[in-house]
């Protein structure tokens, strides 16, 4: 919660920086529009509040920042804060569906890993681990494509849900779960990875600490020392890994939401640095932010539910 | 070497380094293998590679050979790697160091910076300084560099942190060693093998940041890059799927390698691993 | 009486490349209802191993290369896991030396008794809790109720370690296997645990294996003794025999190196003092940064005065806690004072900044505790003792010449300057710590701990050393320590400090003959081996 106040300034850094890029959003709509006058050009920048000079410019910024107004998009000819809604719930989605395929499968094929460390099992999860770590997940989400929607036509190519199908109820729910399988996927199999490597090297550390031992000089069964004592202690930097790498994983979802079509806020994001939409951009990364911000402070629930020695809400 | 005797004795670490060997020399010979510009028309569009044609890896949309990509995009995605981990790893460890060992003030300072850095999405802060710097192959590499490095600075302070109360350093101070001393010859090398490590995954990170900036079309378009040649097949993904494909291996096989030896040197140079 | 355990010709094999072949080798030992059979022996003999293997739990890098483990009439050795699961807990019950460790962070005290219960019982839910708060209530600790519920980091380190015995006690196994359970602790909550130990050995007349280093704790609490070294039994028998009239050359000379806890009589000193310290007091505050939290303010060390003879050695005796080592710290300026003056040699060393303080520090230097982290592993012997020297502007070769001298001082090869702290044995680290700190040609010498590290054979001749040259070099010397005896034998006069605050001091030799602070009076007291064999054999 305290990077708050470095948040805006950052931000503000952010709004500073885009006053020197080339070409602003009247030049796109201009461009969008065949070319015009200087005279039309100087009407339509004071109409969307891109005359006066930077400093006053940012002043109002972070103004309305602070009412939690992110301005006007004039692509979209709506309130920035109204397109990211609009946008919000599939990424949210995605989000959502991808860390917990991620972490739980990660979880699972760590511990299995662990329990049979440098067996066979081990080295073909860790030899699955390093081909998912490396693969880029556009790529993998076009090739899928080619396979899944393709050739074998068993999953739509992309979008959120059918057009114009007018599903409702349950069969909506299916629908939109069915378009979601490969975005899931794709975006999750890089951070599944190093979720399996991380929960590996932590059940393998955990199993050395003495408290194991005691929990053996108690005669506990393999089983029970594992799940009771093991398990528990090996989660603690997974938890941390999460608030880690939510950002990343937003980062991730621009190019997935682009690759199969999802109308989300990464794709926004792409769409918005195409049309120099600065405005609706910022308003990303604001709202990206402070995403990030809550995933990390349930993060921090989590952990001082999971861990006695922290209190919550110290870091 | 104790360390290199490890290493070498890592089946898995020396096919790591072979292939990126492979790689740094298709980089290097790229220019003598195909010396015509390889975004340059070359033969029909959308021939099917063959082993014995003329095209080894066929041709793209625009007739252009994916193979002469593939040799050229293997510069673009090694030195702009290479060079952005190294901007990354240059700002983490002074920002991490400076935290780590001064601590108070300095460190609250700049780890609420870090964080902040940590909780806007990397790409995302990416596409924003691409629209302000704009796409050119020297900005796109500043760029990465310039997101990649919070994980770096966290863990060099985490380093620093540990080894500032090591007895061996507070020994210096007593000497009446100078702090800069004691950073770059005391405390420093100490903390450098599990950084050095950690580059081989913020080069992977950056390897795949470029690609799907390229993917996006979002990067440089004067140079051959496989995450544009991605996105230049992706129209033809439905019957020539292969113009997709191949630069996607040359990237899974760059971050593999890259990966490999990474993890090589960290069993090579972890001592918990060795035992004392 | 039928012994319970016999252990015959055991061998447990080291892996290859090490220094010897067995970790342990043939060694023969029986364990009989009621008694406590202490196992003693420096580290490396071999005596962790024994126990161990007695539980089944040896690491696979160390098998068995022969003998047996007869627990009644079963081999142990040959016994299947869920066999031996069996044995661990019901039969057999084991307390380690790091109870912060031993305990599972993330889950209380009384559900780990409980998990004992769990493990090996039938009994419901409502008696397992009933059972593990007795057993709470037994081992002595205070509000049983409120420890059944608390975690192991609100437990202190002594609760721990009797939590750790209730849960070995659980199930009133027949034998108990202590593993230094007490190396851990302070002095005096050392010597409460081993009095609760004994109490409840008699009690339910279990038989003990205890092992341990320490001789003060076996003249303490061993019925029969069993001194180890590289492996083998050097010795055993009753524990009078073996403290009073030891055979082996081995136990004998590890029985003197105990050193005594009768002061020498007081040495004359000059009437001039060195150093000066005036209510001096560091504070930490825990919390607090930026966007201020509330902040916690404790006194590490709180308005001590201390004045150190020249030529003397002062010794700050305190338990873990009591602020000794923050004030050594302060002292020589590797923390701040918050409060205070520091006078050295004339010098107002506490006032000192920046670049007059590097200039003054040569004035006073310190030895640290731990001989492996207290040299950089990158760095040569040769460069370790010389950078001092070197960033004092005095040419590299010079001051390598100089580190060879040094060297000879401190009784190390001097051609061994090129070689890596990794090469030498934990008392020759020590040993360059100490030419590091003497390079500087300091007026004062302040030892923090530096002989706690060390085994007692080398901690003898390492403190001999530091008188030696003390004396040799006109050193005044602050010696931090916990240890009584080696303040004893070391120092002309000691501080006690408890909770940040000097509460007794005064010349040794009558601190110890009569303490005033009932604080002094419980440390001295607490001392194992006092009024027991050790101090009869001399």
């Amino acid at each position: 919660m305290s990077s708050i106040p470095t948040l805006l300034i950052l931000l503000a850094g952010l709004f500073v920086l885009l006053q020197f890029a080339p070409g602003d959003t009247v030049d796109a709509l201009m461009a969008q529009m065949g070319g015009g006058d200087p005279a039309t050009a100087a009407e339509l920048r004071r109409f969307y509040g891109l005359e006066g000079s930077a400093a006053v410019r940012l002043l109002d910024y972070l103004w309305r920042l602070v009412r939690l107004d992110l301005g006007f998009s004039a692509i979209y000819n709506k309130p920035v804060a109204t397109v990211i809604l609009e946008r919000l719930p599939a990424t949210l989605l995605l989000m959502f569906s991808a860390l917990s395929f991620a972490f739980f499968a990660g979880m699972l094929l760590g511990i299995v890993s662990a329990q049979r460390v440098n067996g066979w099992a081990d080295t073909l999860i860790s030899l699955l681990g390093l081909v998912f770590y490396a693969t880029p997940s556009f790529w993998l989400g076009l090739m899928s494509i080619v396979v899944f929607s393709i050739w074998l036509a068993w999953l739509p190519p992309g979008g959120f849900q059918e057009i114009g199908a007018g599903l409702t109820g349950i069969w909506l729910v299916l629908d939109i779960a069915r378009h979601l399988v490969q975005p899931t996927i794709t975006l999750s199999l890089i951070f599944l990875a190093i979720y399996l490597r991380i929960m590996r090297a932590s059940m393998l550390e955990v199993s050395t600490l003495d408290f194991v031992r005691t929990a053996r000089a108690k005669g506990l069964r393999q089983g029970e020392i594992i799940r009771r004592h093991v398990l528990r202690n090996a989660l603690l930097p997974m938890i941390t890994l999460i608030g880690l790498q939510a950002g990343t994983m937003l980062g991730g979802s621009v190019v997935i939401e682009s690759v199969f079509s999802l109308p989300g806020i990464g794709r926004l994001a792409y769409e918005s640095v195409v049309q120099r939409d600065l405005n609706t951009l910022l308003g990303i990364v604001f709202v990206s932010a402070i995403m990030v911000i809550c995933v990390n402070f349930v993060v921090d629930l989590i952990y001082a539910r999971l861990d006695p020695r922290i209190t919550a809400g110290a870091s | 070497m104790k360390a290199l005797r490890h290493f070498l004795f890592s089946p898995a670490a020396v096919l790591g380094l072979l292939l990126l060997i492979g790689i740094v020399g298709l980089a290097i010979f790229a220019d003598l293998l195909y010396p015509r510009d390889p975004l340059a028309l070359a033969g029909r569009p959308l021939q099917w590679p063959s082993l014995g044609g003329r095209f080894l890896l066929g041709t793209d949309a625009s007739g252009r050979d994916i193979a002469a990509q593939i040799a050229h995009g293997a510069r673009t995605t090694l030195l702009m790697g290479m060079v952005s981990t190294l901007i990354a790893i240059a700002i983490g460890i002074v920002v991490g160091a400076l935290a780590g060992f001064y601590g108070g003030m300095t460190d609250d300072a700049l780890m609420r910076m870090t964080e902040a850095f940590q909780t806007l999405p990397n790409f995302i802060l990416l596409l924003v300084l691409v629209v302000v710097v704009g796409s050119n192959m020297t900005a796109v590499t500043i760029a990465i560099g310039a997101v990649s490095w919070p994980a770096v600075a966290r863990l060099t302070r985490a380093e620093f942190l540990t080894l500032r109360n090591r007895e061996f350093v507070q020994a210096c101070r007593t000497l009446g060693l100078t702090n800069r001393w004691i950073i770059f010859r005391e405390v420093l090398p100490n903390a450098l093998a599990p950084i050095i490590v950690y580059g081989s995954v913020v080069m992977a990170t950056a390897i795949l940041l470029e690609s799907a900036l390229a993917f996006l079309d979002l990067s440089d378009p004067n140079i051959a890059s496989w995450g544009n040649l991605i996105g230049q097949g992706r129209k033809v993904l439905r019957s020539e799927w292969y113009v997709s494909a191949i630069p996607g291996v040359a990237i899974l096989l760059t971050i593999l390698s890259v990966s490999l030896v990474g993890q090589g040197l960290n069993d090579a140079l972890n001592p918990r691993l060795r035992g004392r | 009486m039928t012994p319970l355990v016999r252990i015959e010709d055991l061998s447990i094999a080291l892996p290859g490349g090490a220094d010897r072949p067995y970790a342990v080798e043939k060694l023969s030992l029986t364990l009989a209802p009621g008694e406590i059979v202490c196992v003693v022996g420096e580290s490396g003999s071999g005596k962790s191993m024994t126990a161990s293997a007695l539980m089944g739990l040896l690491p696979t890098s160390l098998p068995v290369r022969g003998g047996r483990i007869m627990l009644g009439e079963r081999n142990i050795l040959g016994l299947s896991e869920d066999e031996l699961r069996a044995i661990r807990g019901p039969e057999i019950g084991m307390i380690f030396q790091e109870p912060m460790t031993a305990l599972n962070p993330l889950r209380t005290a009384g559900d780990q008794i409980a998990e004992m219960f769990r493990a090996h019982t039938k009994l419901s839910k409502q008696e397992i809790g009933a059972r593990a708060l007795k057993l709470l209530d037994e081992v002595g600790i205070p509000e049983p109720a409120s420890a059944y519920r608390a975690y192991p980091h609100e437990l202190s380190g002594g609760q721990r370690q009797r939590v750790m015995i209730a849960m070995a006690l659980a199930l009133e196994p027949k034998i108990l296997i202590a593993d230094e359970p007490t190396t851990a602790l302070d002095v005096t909550i050392q010597a409460q645990i081993l009095t609760l130990i004994r109490d409840i050995q008699r009690r339910t007349g279990m038989a003990v294996l205890f092992i341990t280093h320490d001789f003060g704790v076996v003249a303490e609490i061993a019925d029969r003794v069993m001194v180890m070294q590289h492996g083998r039994v050097v010795e055993s028998g009753t524990v009078g025999d073996v403290l009073n009239d030891p055979k082996a050359d081995y136990t004998r000379a590890l029985i003197a190196a105990v050193p005594s806890i009768t002061p020498p009589p007081p040495r004359v000193l000059p009437n001039k003092t060195i150093a000066t310290v005036r209510d001096l007091s560091k504070t930490y505050r825990t919390g607090g940064g930026w966007f201020g939290r509330q902040r916690r303010v404790t006194y590490a060390v709180k308005a001590v005065d201390i004045d150190l003879p020249s030529r003397a050695t002062l010794g700050i005796v305190g338990e873990s806690g009591s602020g000794k080592s923050t004030l050594a710290r302060c002292i020589v300026r590797l923390l701040d004072p918050d409060h205070g003056t520091i006078e050295l040699d004339g010098v107002d060393f506490g006032k000192l900044g920046g670049e007059t303080l590097r200039r003054h520090r040569h004035l006073v230097q310190m030895v640290f505790q731990d001989p492996y982290a207290s040299l950089n592993p990158r760095r040569t012997a040769g460069d370790l003792v010389s950078q001092g020297l070197v960033a004092r502007g005095v040419k590299q070769d010079k001051a390598l010449a100089r580190a060879k001298e040094l060297f000879t001082l401190v009784g190390l090869d001097p051609s061994a300057t090129d070689r890596l702290p990794h090469q030498f044995s934990g008392g020759q680290r020590q040993r360059i710590g100490l030419a590091r700190a003497l390079a500087l040609e300091p007026k004062i010498l302040v030892a923090d701990e530096a002989v706690s590290a060390l085994d007692v054979s080398v901690q003898a001749q390492v403190l001999q050393l530091l008188v030696e040259l003390r004396d040799r070099l006109s050193l005044s010397m602050i010696f931090i320590t916990h240890d009584l005896r080696v303040a004893a034998q070391i120092c002309d006069r000691i501080a006690i400090m408890q909770r940040g605050e000097v509460v007794e001091h005064g010349v040794t030799a009558e601190i110890f003959a009569a303490p005033k602070h009932p604080y002094t009076q419980k440390l001295l007291s607490a001392v194992p081996g006092r009024v027991n064999a050790v101090e009869m054999s001399r």
